[in-house]
């Protein structure tokens, strides 16, 4: 009956085997030409490279499936790989792509059921486009009316987070997109986390322990002391924290 | 005292102290954990307070630790309880181990108990996230527990001082209904050193607002007392209370 692991302290029971849902990262590929999709990984790493050491990411074929060049998957793996990410799996990809990701030991996922952002976008050559692109892509937007308690983690994939409740300290907020905060901001807030730099964060009374956007922080001790409990918002400005009382 | 057939459980397996706080620690014979294992039932296990004929204790064991609770068994318990009982009380072990989350998986309601200092109250914004995470109302995406405050050893005087946070700050950092304040006491010690609950004590700061607690929690609009600091009547003066 027990979803929870209680341990049991069975010495007949040397593991258990159950399922657990995680939120992973994807890369969706827009593009086969491996020296944009090198140049443009080069960018987004060098804006955060912290955020990405470690961070096990799924690749996304569906846009390239059908298109007649061929990915290799095995050198963007490598490419990802080098850059501290952990490619686990691909998804959405043709035959041949799914028989590659076999040999490489990589898993094939389905399709994931959280969101449908119909992103119907030819190919495109990504040697002409920017970082907008990618922006440009529909955002959702995660709201919670409860307080978050120290703690607890809110990730919202993809798009915005708005907090309409306070945020103890030791939580911690995190965003693709914007962060709201309606209430007391205690904790951590982690705007923009995918690297896009035009993200904020604002909130009713600045108390946070730790601000971020695209992966530029401050701590609380680095924070202007005459903002503390006031409304803000905090955004990027030439690669610094700017932090506006509203 | 206000006539509802009430359970308390003691959750602090391997700590076992309720039984003396509630002076019946000299008729233990069967604990909490016998009754999970089976080992004795229900009705063996449950001792009946001396003071109040609606009042039900049943004790943690002492010998064993906490891992000696499960899921299924407490589940069972507390079904068993709850056929007879109106109230079950789990008095959780403090911090968020194995104790405190089988105590409060099946919860209600639950009355986060803290004190007025920062740590204190760090760790009950932790543990009203386990509640809102953790419990079987949240796993069911049932309504979630309601949750109330209880602000224990409060005294407005180190408060005026600035040595402890002030109601009105815990209030605001817990976002929660606050169900009463406790003031600091010497008649708590007193009370649990001999094995009467504080809350018989009629005259004390601390019974009183421990009934008022009953009370708001069983639905009363009480305003809240022992927050400003009290000054002495001539009469107390007089005699150096």
């Amino acid at each position: 009956m027990s979803v929870n692991s209680f341990n049991k302290e069975d010495p007949g029971t040397a593991f258990e085997l159950k399922a657990d849902s995680f939120t992973l990262p994807f890369l969706r590929l827009l593009s086969t030409d491996a020296d944009s999709v090198a140049k443009q990984l080069a960018e987004k790493f060098s804006q955060a490279p912290d955020f990405f050491r470690n961070t096990p990411v799924v690749i996304d074929m569906k846009v390239v499936a059908d298109g007649e060049n061929r990915v290799e998957l095995a050198w963007l793996a490598g490419l990802l790989r080098s850059y501290g990410m952990i490619p686990v799996g691909i998804r959405g990809g043709n035959e041949a792509h799914n028989e590659s990701a076999a040999a490489l030991k990589l898993s094939v996922l389905s399709e994931g059921r959280a969101r449908k952002t119909v992103t119907k976008k030819p190919p495109v050559d990504l040697s002409d486009a920017t970082t907008k692109s990618t922006d440009s892509v529909l955002r959702e937007t995660t709201v919670i009316t409860r307080p978050v308690r120290s703690g607890q983690r809110v990730y919202a994939a993809g798009g915005d987070l708005v907090i309409v409740a306070s945020v103890g300290s030791g939580a911690e907020l995190i965003a693709d997109g914007n962060i709201h905060v309606y209430g007391t901001l205690r904790g951590r807030a982690l705007a923009g986390v995918g690297g896009n730099r035009e993200c904020r964060i604002f909130c009713n009374n600045l108390q946070a322990e730790l601000v971020s956007v695209a992966g530029t922080y401050r701590v609380s001790e680095n924070l202007d002391a005459t903002m503390g409990g006031k409304p803000v918002h905090i955004y990027l400005d030439n690669n610094s924290l700017k932090i506006d009382a509203i | 005292m206000k006539g509802h057939r009430s359970a308390v459980i003691d959750f602090d397996v391997g700590l076992r102290n309720l039984d003396l706080i509630m002076g019946c620690e000299r008729r233990v014979v069967y604990d909490f954990v016998n009754v999970i294992n089976g080992e004795a039932n229900l009705n063996q296990a449950l001792i009946r307070d001396k003071r109040s004929d609606n009042l039900y204790v049943l004790p943690a064991s002492q010998t064993r630790d906490k891992h000696a609770l499960t899921q299924e068994g407490v589940g069972r318990v507390l079904e068993e309880l709850s056929e007879d009982f109106e109230y079950v009380i789990c008095d959780s072990p403090a911090g968020i181990e194995h104790g405190a989350t089988m105590a409060m998986y099946f919860a209600d309601d639950a009355i986060v108990v803290t004190n007025p200092e920062v740590s204190s109250v760090r760790d009950s914004d932790r543990m009203l996230g386990i509640l809102a995470s953790k419990s079987r109302r949240a796993e069911n995406n049932e309504e979630p527990i309601k949750e109330y405050l209880l602000l224990s050893r409060y005294s407005p005087e180190r408060v005026k001082e600035g040595e402890m946070l002030h109601v009105e700050d815990v209030k605001e950092i817990l976002a929660l209904q606050l169900l009463g304040v406790v003031p600091e006491s010497k008649a708590v010690l007193t009370a649990s050193n001999s094995g009467v609950p504080v809350i018989l004590d009629k005259e004390g700061d601390a019974g009183k607002a421990y009934m008022d607690v009953v009370e708001r929690y069983l639905g009363e609009d009480l305003p809240h007392r022992f927050i400003e600091i009290q000054k002495k009547k001539l009469f107390g003066r007089l005699f150096g209370r």
